[in-house]
């Protein structure tokens, strides 16, 4: 008797601390990510908020100026050319870029000879330093004595594109620099969709005696449907962040061709007097950008569900 | 009989020249991501005044390895590089431990706010850095952390994308596993560093592979923190040369090659986890 009155309050008790103990061993796991993702990411990106309603030049006071840096942003040229380029920049990256990693994909998931090679090859470009691949671009597309241009004159073309230095040609150059070097990564994420998908159902449909376009058409690609939204979001996003590609090729020029959003960034905050607040307020325009694909991304991944 | 065997024959000969255009079409392409390279490579051995030289001279007849030699000399090459592969080995360590082992609590163990915490995470994965770089400076100069390494590490070695990243992999690990190890004692820690850390060998590749090249070749943090030569990485350094001596094409492809392998060298080593890595960690979505 006496043994069981001791035992049934002490069950819940070692329950409760069994439980505690628990969670306890759960936030040390999380703790040596958790504290520097928030004292590194999470503060500054609520600071990023604030001072985007705000005037500082890192020396004197912060000044809150309410909504005036975005009012300014409407009439600002720099910025709005920067905006359009960011989305020209986008708009034509994306599908090409997806159309060449499918393709890829969809060669290199044939049972051929050095299919292992080919892949690492079509990969590499992507791992490579974008410093040293972008000064060999640089070199090869030289609208003077590059061997593009040469090649293109011992051919009889007569108006050789100025590529970089070209007002009109520098974006294209930027993009066709940014497709070459970026389709293998996605050519890898479309690879593993591939992996995921039932090839008897391609079978079945070849055996009633559907074409290989048709079977690509009607059976493959509605199968990726959730890799290809997945390439499409993760494209877009890192294309409106783009930069670095442009201050090695053309330095954002000639004039503000190539600029884009986060290379404005830079310069409004890092170059000559700097304006955190100003610059903050073009990081909020990119954020919603970003924000709104992203809630795209959430609608289209719960529909899928 | 006759016109199955005609059949078979005509399909084969289909089949053959499908596969020779494919390869035909994989050889184009393959040269069309090498040639650059190739380029690289063959100009790194050549005077500045024959780079340009049209026709191609694509194996030089008289290499001109001093370019090799001469780069080291004339900028800090070694500084750079050891600085590069000081920051990447930091930080892909650092990545690599507090990304798999938070991934595991929210994986694999039970406790109060685990989904508000882990919404948290990856609400943030959506917020470019370049939105929020202009306050995290200003924060870390105010620490007068700006032109140290330790800056750079700080930014780059807690991502909400590698906790995400680890947990999808350990998701796909049998739950018994872990159910069994504790009955015969083992604590959490013990049951993530024997048991979950062995398994996840491709999901930990394809986040080595990923943190290392992102933290090698990154541009702008070095870029924003690092104004000091003594301590730019390779990219910046490599950056450096190439706006001040724009005319040594030379050496400008030979610092080039040299910044390339050790990239070439992660890359080879561990690419065959990579696409069974994104397939696993549910990086395919």
């Amino acid at each position: 008797m006496a043994t069981q009155t001791v035992a049934v309050p002490e069950k819940p008790r070692k329950v409760m601390k069994k439980e505690v103990r628990n969670t306890l061993t759960a936030y040390s796991f999380i703790a040596p990510n958790f504290i520097g993702f928030c004292v590194f990411t999470l503060v500054p990106i609520v600071c990023a908020i604030g001072l985007a309603f705000c005037n500082w030049d890192g020396v004197n006071a912060v000044e809150f100026v309410g909504l005036e840096n975005f009012i300014d942003l409407t009439t600002d040229k720099t910025f709005l050319a920067a905006l359009k380029n960011t989305i020209v920049y986008s708009v034509a990256v994306v599908p090409l870029t997806m159309v060449c990693a499918l393709g890829l994909a969809i060669l290199l998931n044939q049972k051929i000879v050095a299919r292992g090679f080919f892949r690492t090859v079509a990969f590499f470009p992507y791992v490579a330093s974008l410093v040293a691949v972008a000064a060999v671009w640089n070199m090869i597309f030289s609208p003077s004595m590059g061997p593009v241009n040469m090649l293109l004159s011992a051919l009889g073309v007569e108006n050789l594109p100025r590529w970089a230095a070209g007002t009109e040609t520098a974006m294209i150059t930027v993009i066709m620099f940014s497709v070459w070097k970026n389709m293998g990564y996605y050519m890898v994420i479309y690879l593993a969709g591939l992996q995921g998908t039932n090839p008897e159902l391609e079978e079945a449909a070849e055996l009633d005696g559907a074409g290989k376009w048709q079977i690509f058409w009607h059976v493959t690609l509605p199968q990726l449907r959730p890799t290809t939204f997945l390439v499409a979001i993760t494209l877009t996003i890192a294309s409106f962040k783009v930069y670095d590609q442009m201050y090695m090729i053309t330095q954002g020029g000639p004039g503000n061709a190539t600029i884009t959003l986060v290379y404005y960034i830079y310069n409004v905050a890092f170059v000559n007097t700097p304006k955190y607040g100003y610059a903050s307020a073009v990081a909020m325009v990119l954020f919603v950008l970003v924000l709104i694909v992203t809630i795209i991304q959430f609608r289209g991944s719960s529909n899928d569900n | 009989m006759a016109t199955t065997a005609v059949k078979t024959r005509s399909a084969k000969t289909q089949h053959t020249i499908s596969m020779v255009i494919i390869y035909i079409f994989l050889i184009l392409i393959a040269c069309l991501m090498l040639v650059p390279f190739v380029w690289m490579l063959s100009a790194s051995l050549k005077l500045n005044k024959d780079v340009f030289a049209f026709p191609i001279e694509w194996i030089p007849s008289n290499p001109r390895w001093k370019n090799y030699i001469d780069i080291w000399t004339k900028i800090p090459l070694l500084t750079f590089i050891k600085n590069s592969a000081k920051l990447t080995v930091i930080v892909t360590l650092l990545q690599l431990f507090t990304s798999s082992f938070a991934a595991y609590a929210f994986a694999k163990m039970q406790f109060r706010g685990k989904n508000a915490l882990f919404l948290g995470y990856i609400g943030t994965i959506a917020v470019p850095w370049q939105a929020y770089m202009v306050p995290q400076f200003m924060m870390m100069r105010s620490w007068n952390l700006n032109n140290t390494h330790l800056a750079i590490i700080c930014l780059q070695a807690f991502s909400a994308f590698g906790v995400f990243l680890m947990k999808q992999f350990y998701e796909g690990v049998p739950s018994e596993l872990c159910e069994s190890a504790r009955i015969d004692g083992l604590s959490e820690y013990g049951i993530w560093a024997r048991i979950m850390l062995p398994l996840s060998k491709p999901a930990l590749s394809t986040l080595v592979i990923i943190t290392a090249v992102n933290t090698w070749n990154d541009f702008l943090g070095p870029l924003i923190y690092l104004t000091k030569t003594e301590l730019k990485t390779i990219q910046i350094g490599l950056r450096m040369f190439i706006s001040q001596y724009s005319a040594e094409y030379g050496l400008i492809m030979a610092a080039s090659v040299i910044a390339l392998i050790p990239v070439l060298i992660v890359f080879l080593s561990l690419q065959k986890y990579f696409v069974q890595g994104v397939a696993s960690s549910g990086l395919k979505g």
